[in-house]
């Protein structure tokens, strides 16, 4: 053999090794994903959406755990929204560069790798025990927005990052402030940019048990929470306490809440994907 | 003849980026009504003096000056001195068109919007002038409510110019304004400096020899952040005084 073909050959090898090692995860994923719908589909039915959770398993339901995690879905965007955009500008546009800009960019990075548990024991800590709020949604939403924080700051500095400098300094020319600069021009333009990161922490705010389930979220709540201040379940919670039961059925109903979880999961990134896109077509700089 | 007046003077000007000294020393007075262009090579400062005249190198870290800068003899860096309103009065095209992704029509009323106009009538009218003043109108007119990123590259500079005019400055400043233009976009807005000079003081940096001998009335030559010259533009292509003018002018170097 040449050095010539033995060169083309390690090409070739490594490149079939390269779509093996592409397709383990989707592949894994594929089977997972088949599995749970042939184990859960048919449990799927309008009494599974409607039904308070039950001792039998055949007459149990999701409907605290998924009206508990659109309350969370919802009250956790309301807090890191505004929150998360404010401290993205802030340190984008406003703050010098200064060693205490350094040193906070750098622990918001740190943040991101925190454990999500960790998150629950502050919660726990803060919200539950030194402000008395108790175990009600509300808590889980602040821990959860505290969990999604860093990824908001940091997705918002990225999109307000690819708004290019001439538009400020057209902006400024004109004798706009700084504010003025901000919200008419560099948050719209990277309006699309900033809801996808948003969008995209929520999803993974929406699968989180560890950090619920350690503020003290309940699996058996039996009605439907109706504000903000009342106990709550979710459905990662849900899913979690069916698994760890020895009887079948119960397993089923898991399957089924996991389909349910995932398809709230997908449309979440789906949005975000369909923003994304129709964002960089509508401003090509 | 009658006396022009001084409208921009700058008066032992230096300007400093962290500890690199940009501008060394400059003492230039500019005419009212009149087209004065800065010449020189990259990195010789022009650029730098332009944007200190309606101070848009403060947002720079590390950027600072010493000496005065008098607009109708008043110290544009003085502390009572509000940025938003020495704006109003200097007004700046820049090097690359950067309309922004907005309408057209949003795009010219921008500057007044941000004072806080609202009066519908006022703001068309204004628009209406403005695109007129800059040749843009009969091209334009139908499609206001259409997305200035959609125009040419001409037309998107000249749209830039108008939104300057809207707030009504007594200065123009422009940066390199054509060097992304094609032949013909830039003999349109040569053009429009011809006709503007005429209400307008207008400043203008130029790589383009025969651009500033075209359209200006004075022309001052920076080198390594010194003015080196500053003369009327016919004199200074003729009978350039310095040696380093001439060298630059007829191309020996830059």
């Amino acid at each position: 053999m040449t050095n010539s073909e033995k060169n083309r050959l390690k090409d070739k090898a490594f490149q079939v090794f390269g779509i093996f090692c592409t397709f383990i995860g989707l592949v894994v994923l594929a089977i997972f994903l088949v599995d749970i719908v042939i184990e859960g589909v048919r449990r799927i039915d309008w009494d599974f959406l409607t039904s308070l959770p039950s001792r039998r398993a055949a007459r149990a339901g999701i409907l605290t755990a998924w009206t508990g995690t659109l309350w969370i879905l919802v009250l956790s965007a309301l807090i890191a929204f505004p929150l998360g955009i404010a401290a993205g500008v802030y340190l984008e546009e406003y703050a010098k560069k200064t060693k205490l800009a350094d040193f906070l960019e750098i622990n918001i990075a740190n943040l991101a790798g925190v454990p999500s548990i960790i998150y629950g024991l502050l919660g726990l800590e803060l919200f539950v025990r030194f402000m008395y709020l108790g175990p009600v949604l509300l808590v889980g939403a602040l821990t959860l927005s505290l969990l999604i924080l860093p990824i908001v700051i940091v997705t918002t500095r990225e999109a307000i990052k690819a708004v290019p400098r001439t538009i400020r300094d057209g902006s400024f020319a004109l004798g706009a402030s700084k504010w003025q600069t901000v919200w008419h021009q560099v948050l719209p333009a990277s309006f699309g940019g900033i809801l996808t990161g948003v969008i995209l922490a929520l999803s993974r705010a929406v699968g989180e048990a560890a950090p619920l389930i350690v503020i003290g979220a309940l699996a058996y709540v039996p009605f439907v929470p109706k504000s903000p201040m009342d106990e709550f379940t979710v459905l990662p919670i849900q899913i979690f306490n069916w698994t760890s039961r020895p009887q079948a059925a119960f397993l089923t109903n898991a399957a089924a809440a996991i389909i349910i979880l995932l398809l709230i999961t997908f449309l979440l990134n789906g949005i975000a994907v369909y923003l994304r896109n129709r964002q960089q077509k509508k401003i090509k700089w | 003849m009658t006396k022009r007046q001084h409208k921009l003077e700058a008066i032992n000007l230096d300007a400093y980026y962290g500890d690199f000294h940009a501008l060394k020393n400059i003492n230039i007075a500019m005419e009212e009504k009149a087209v004065t262009a800065f010449i020189g090579p990259s990195g010789c400062g022009k650029s730098t003096f332009l944007r200190t005249l309606n101070r848009m190198n403060d947002y720079i870290d590390g950027f600072r000056v010493q000496g005065q800068i008098l607009l109708d003899n008043r110290d544009i860096y003085a502390s009572n001195v509000r940025v938003d309103e020495l704006r109003k009065e200097v007004g700046m095209v820049f090097q690359k068109p950067n309309p922004f992704p907005k309408t057209i029509f949003e795009n010219v009323v921008y500057g007044l919007k941000i004072q806080g106009i609202k009066d519908k009538k006022l703001l068309r009218e204004t628009c209406e002038k403005s695109l007129r003043q800059t040749a843009l109108w009969d091209e334009v007119k139908d499609k206001l409510d259409k997305s200035a990123l959609a125009l040419s590259g001409g037309q998107q500079q000249r749209l830039c110019i108008a939104r300057a005019l809207a707030i009504s400055p007594s200065v123009i400043l422009m940066d390199e304004p054509t060097s992304a233009l094609d032949p013909i976009s830039t003999a349109k807005i040569e053009d429009l400096i011809h006709e503007l000079k005429q209400y307008y003081t207008i400043i203008i940096v130029t790589h383009n020899m025969q651009q500033a001998g075209r359209v200006s009335d004075h022309t001052a030559f920076f080198y390594m952040g010194e003015l080196v010259e500053y003369s009327k533009t016919k004199t200074m292509f003729t009978s350039p005084k310095n040696e380093r003018t001439q060298n630059y002018i007829t191309g020996r170097f830059g």
